[in-house]
């Protein structure tokens, strides 16, 4: 479903990105692990076709067609979504509203399940604005209904764990599998070893470079035991 | 069509609801140019318009301790194509009342229309007001409106303004509204302006709290387009014990238009906090990738992003 070829990624004159080759099958979790700073949000806008990720090199395919210079909602349009690691804020938005928003079949009890499925109240924050009001563990579960209301057809979760609390983590882990279960591809963004635990295939990003790939279980020992000792990737 | 029938057609346009000015509970006034055509008072409450050869003299006041139940509905228009409007507005909210103020200022047809606004609010301790301003300019740019208050908030009173011209052109508009608020006082003045074409949009709005334990919040939402300027002052000082205040400003500019924001904080006390932040400049990069990548087109996330800040 989604092909990354040599993809190499230039910002600001330093390479970020360097000969990242992976495929991502359809209806997989496929998990990108890496320390802090190894490229993996790069990796996230590059495929989602954010400004000044737009490769020097290589390629990004989905569904067999070339999306390199596909502009953000054009991809979007094609089923590609992203949740955002930092989300952004909106004034004078609803939860409501900004959850409707990638809809093509606009339901408000979908938009009320998905709530529910990442323990928010409909009745609480249905009418609240997507604004600095909300905490960061709220606007983050925001950002993840919101990926489920669209049902996209392959979804960028850049760190869903992040600013969640331990005992939420769970919930986000069996949200993933929800997102899959209903037919979306997942590119499941993490440095966190448990959490990558739940996806099929991975790869490992390092400074820019893609150090291995293959079967998760695999990944994650290489992770744990080549990177995570390592004080700099602390 | 009556004069009358006319201001009420273009309130409703302006996005009011006219019902209420059938409604024996509902105090109002409405003034076509320098024109009173109607007006009522309610218990407690008393709107009284004097014309005058330069305009209109307007005195409201609400008796001490009366908590008036229904907003009071100001329609201040010019609805020929040129002309001049003056309200001298005084208002004084005695200890402990309330109400809440919905001002339409409609100049639907206008050319070439001033319209001057001189405002003194006098709020007595413990009295609060709610002022909620809504203009509407027409389509034209030839409307140059001029409001300026002075507010003097007693002790644990609190007054909230809200100004929002968002539907039509602005033409010139040049806001000066100075504050000034007594122990535990609260100051909140909130601005919402949409400019563009060669629109001119200058704001100063002032808070001075001098009060212990006073509060102020100065917060403006702008976009200009096209050739439109807009310059934002906020100044903000606390000068008392645990008093705080915060300046807000956003302004988001787009095509040749320009945009300027000045906070002017200061503290004169050891114990007082003032905080200003300010973002000016395209709509937020985050924001607008955000929304696309929900499918919205780049023009149709920036008009979803500047209606909700305008909202």
């Amino acid at each position: 479903m989604l092909k990354i070829e040599n993809l190499n990624i230039q910002k600001d004159n330093k390479v970020i990105l360097r000969e990242i080759d992976f495929e991502v099958n359809p209806k997989e979790i496929y998990g990108i692990l890496g320390p802090n700073g190894a490229g993996k949000s790069s990796l996230a806008y590059a495929i989602m076709g954010c400004n000044g990720y737009r490769p020097n090199e290589g390629r990004i395919v989905f569904d067999g067609k070339e999306i390199n210079n596909l502009p953000i909602w054009e991809r979007a349009r094609l089923g590609i979504t992203l949740a955002w690691q930092q989300e952004a804020r909106f004034e004078g938005i609803t939860v409501e509203d900004y959850l409707l928003l990638g809809m093509k079949k606009k339901d408000r009890a979908e938009v009320e399940g998905a709530l529910q499925n990442v323990v928010l109240d409909p009745k609480e924050y249905l009418k609240r604005k997507v604004d600095k009001t909300l905490s960061g563990g709220e606007r983050k579960r925001i950002e993840l209904a919101a990926i489920f209301t669209m049902r996209p057809r392959l979804a960028i979760l850049d760190e869903p764990d992040s600013g969640i609390d331990m005992l939420a983590l769970d919930r986000i882990i069996e949200f993933v599998r929800d997102l899959r279960d209903r037919g979306t591809t997942v590119v499941l963004i993490t440095h966190r070893a448990d959490v990558a635990r739940i996806a099929k295939r991975a790869a490992l990003i390092g400074e820019g470079y893609l150090v291995k790939q293959g079967p998760c279980q695999e990944v994650v020992e290489y992770f744990e035991t080549r990177c995570l000792v390592c004080p700099q990737f602390k | 069509m009556q004069d009358y029938q006319m201001m009420v057609k273009a309130y409703e346009e302006a996005g009011g609801t006219p019902d209420v000015f059938k409604d024996p509970k509902t105090a109002h006034l409405v003034v076509n140019q320098n024109k009173v055509l109607g007006s009522q008072s309610t218990d407690g409450l008393t709107v009284t318009a004097r014309e005058k050869e330069r305009g209109i003299d307007v005195d409201l006041r609400v008796d001490e301790g009366t908590k008036v139940a229904n907003p009071v509905h100001l329609c201040f228009g010019v609805l020929p194509k040129e002309g001049r409007q003056e309200i001298k507005l005084n208002a004084l909210i005695r200890e402990g009342a309330e109400i809440r103020i919905l001002a339409h200022c409609v100049f639907p047809n206008a050319i070439k229309v001033q319209h001057i606004m001189d405002a003194l609010y006098t709020l007595e301790d413990s009295a609060a007001l709610t002022y909620e301003e809504v203009h509407y300019h027409g389509l034209t740019g030839g409307v140059e409106v001029i409001p300026q208050a002075r507010i003097r908030v007693g002790k644990d009173a609190r007054i909230m303004t809200n100004f929002l011209l968002v539907k039509g052109r602005v033409g010139t508009l040049d806001i000066d509204y100075q504050a000034e608020a007594d122990e535990n006082g609260t100051i909140e003045m909130v601005a919402r302006i949409n400019g563009y074409g060669e629109d001119k949009i200058r704001i100063k709005e002032s808070g001075q709290l001098t009060g212990r334990g006073a509060r102020g919040l100065i917060k403006s939402r702008i976009a200009v387009r096209e050739r439109a300027e807009s310059e934002v002052i906020s100044e903000l000082g606390a000068s008392a014990p645990n008093a705080r205040g915060h300046v807000d400003c956003v302004e988001v500019v787009q095509g040749e238009a320009t945009a300027k924001a000045v906070p002017l904080v200061s503290v004169l006390h050891a114990h007082a906090q003032v905080t200003h932040e300010a973002a000016i400049g395209r709509v937020n990069q985050k924001e607008l990738e955000t929304l696309m990548s929900r499918g919205l087109k780049e023009e149709e996330a920036v008009e979803l992003i500047i209606g909700g800040m305008l909202k």
